[in-house]
């Protein structure tokens, strides 16, 4: 098997049922399958769940680069799409959760609490901005966006951020776990800004020995 | 979603033979039976918990009852807030089992002319127990209702003759990091510290519990000893009691240290003044059937025509 072959028939279906474990678990959790039982309040365990599931893989999406760097993996990229893709899944999981589950359809509370509660206006933002995103993952998107595809996947960034401050802003005290996902967050953004300055440095080392007057493209 | 299965709106009759009086029980060292029952049930995972601890010996108190089903004893008994046995709501179930609440004793200082450490079998000595079904209204917008078994607090407070400068009663958790694991994080400042003015505490409503579903309390839930102010959000309920202080001034209680602006010293139940995080006009009742949970939040938990008069005259958005 060739690496495309591998990707397409072993690690992409292994990446696909990884993904899915956490709502299996769920699932039997609420029906109360093999034993798996979700508390004495399902409801917040299954929304509590899927928002940091969401997270979780949003983190995995932006490791991607990272390691498949450090690692010299470059074939990884492969499964990154999906595992963003699975981050929204998770995300709109979450949202219906607390949208039927919680507030039980009521629409008025929805408007109130993503008015006035900011930790659910951040979260909800965060959401929204995850749609394009999912929407232009598609090959013929990507060419059709060309180098505006980029650009607009950068938003993944501002996501992560409003997706870990939401998670930051709800709890009531014990901020050690958010804490965690922040320290993780900042690791991976810091290691593109270090990367981005060390490219920045060597292009316009480059563009001076050549004595050319343009400014590097884009870092 | 679980199964729902039909609560007994009575403790079911207990012969008197099977009934441990809570002086003996009080000052047993050991009860294996229910460290056993509560081993094997951890096993069964899903399944219904029966009520494990020692029966106890009470009347029923209708009057102070609400008339609303009764959440499960597993609900109520593994769905806490505790935070000296970890954040999560689990953690307490877990954590707490092994926390010794034989030899239990209460000290009492401050403005009352009986101070002194007390034994908790003497507190109860001759105290008739009876059992109030209380709405209970968690300030994160989940509440219960919950049988528990307990004397006013007033009955305990008036032995110790508190003198006319006791303006408040401050209440003190057990501080025992070694046993209590959510102590060694600096989650609030330890040891936990609970209080309420004096007339508050006097109140028929304000109930020192030693029960639940007419046996002894489980110690997730605040065992031997803890406060149930039913109007008030379950912070204010402080559990595992081991230190009762009469002052003059209003006691620095721990909520209200940690985040003054979210948590006030009176903490009332009331729809009307949110959280700065979330709102306080809805709540969730646990255990309550798929889609129909969330009922609207009464002004002091259902309880303003027996405690509104307290508060005349004082801006609640103001003392929240």
């Amino acid at each position: 098997m060739n690496v495309t072959e591998r990707y397409r028939f072993i690690y992409k279906p292994l990446v696909f049922a990884a993904s899915l474990i956490p709502l299996a678990w769920l699932v039997c959790g609420a029906f109360g399958w093999l034993g798996f039982d979700l508390g004495a309040d399902p409801v917040k365990k299954l929304e509590h769940e899927c928002g940091k599931t969401a997270l979780n893989l949003l983190l995995l999406t932006l490791a991607v680069t990272p390691v498949r760097t450090l690692l010299h993996l470059p074939q990884l990229l492969r499964l990154r799409r999906m595992l963003g893709l699975f981050a929204f899944f998770y995300a709109v999981l979450h949202f219906t959760v607390y949208l039927v589950l919680d507030l039980e359809l009521n629409f008025a509370t929805l408007g109130a609490d993503i008015a006035k509660r900011p930790y659910i206006t951040i979260g909800f933002t965060a959401l929204m901005l995850l749609i394009p995103l999912a929407a232009t993952s598609t090959n013929g998107m990507m060419r059709r966006l060309g180098r505006r595809w980029q650009s607009l996947h950068r938003l993944v960034y501002v996501i992560a951020i409003l997706g870990v401050w939401h998670f930051y802003w709800q709890v009531k005290r014990d901020v050690r776990e958010p804490l965690v996902y922040a320290g993780i967050l900042a690791a991976l953004l810091l290691y593109r800004l270090v990367r981005a300055r060390t490219t920045l440095r060597a292009a316009v080392k480059l563009t001076s020995r050549s004595g050319s007057a343009t400014a590097p493209e884009r870092t | 979603m679980r199964q729902e299965v039909q609560i007994p709106m009575h403790v079911p009759r207990i012969a008197p033979s099977e009934i441990t009086p809570p002086e003996v029980y009080f000052n047993r060292r050991q009860l294996l039976a229910g460290a056993l029952a509560a081993g094997v049930s951890s096993l069964a995972g899903a399944a219904d918990e029966a009520p494990t601890g020692a029966p106890l010996n009470y009347t029923v108190n209708a009057r102070y009852s609400v008339n609303e089903p009764p959440n499960k004893y597993e609900e109520i008994t593994t769905y806490n807030n505790f935070y000296e046995f970890g954040t999560d709501k689990e953690d307490p179930s877990h954590n707490a089992r092994t926390l010794p609440t034989s030899r239990w004793s209460v000290v009492v200082d401050g403005e009352a002319e009986v101070r002194g450490r007390f034994a908790l079998e003497d507190l109860l000595k001759g105290q008739s127990l009876e059992e109030r079904i209380y709405r209970f209204r968690c300030v994160e917008a989940w509440s219960l209702v919950v049988p528990w078994v307990g004397f006013p607090l007033s009955d305990l407070l008036a032995r110790f003759k508190p003198t006319s400068r006791a303006k408040y009663v401050e209440f003190t958790t057990l501080y025992d990091p070694a046993r209590m694991p959510g102590q060694r994080v600096s989650v609030l400042d330890w040891p936990y510290v609970e209080g309420l003015r004096i007339d508050e505490a006097t109140h028929p409503l304000a109930l020192m519990v030693v029960g639940l579903y007419g046996r002894v309390l489980p110690n997730q839930d605040g065992a031997p000893l803890r406060l149930i102010v039913p109007w008030k959000y379950g912070f204010k309920s402080i559990k595992s009691i081991v230190k009762i202080r009469f002052t003059e001034s209003q006691p620095r209680t721990a909520w209200n240290v940690a985040t003054p602006n979210e948590y006030g010293f009176y903490a009332n139940v009331n729809p009307a003044v949110d959280h700065p995080r979330w709102s306080q006009a809805t709540e969730r009742r646990i255990g309550a059937p798929f889609l129909a949970a969330r009922r609207p939040t009464l002004p002091f938990n259902g309880y303003a025509a027996e405690v509104a008069s307290l508060y005349q005259g004082m801006d609640l958005r103001r003392y929240f």
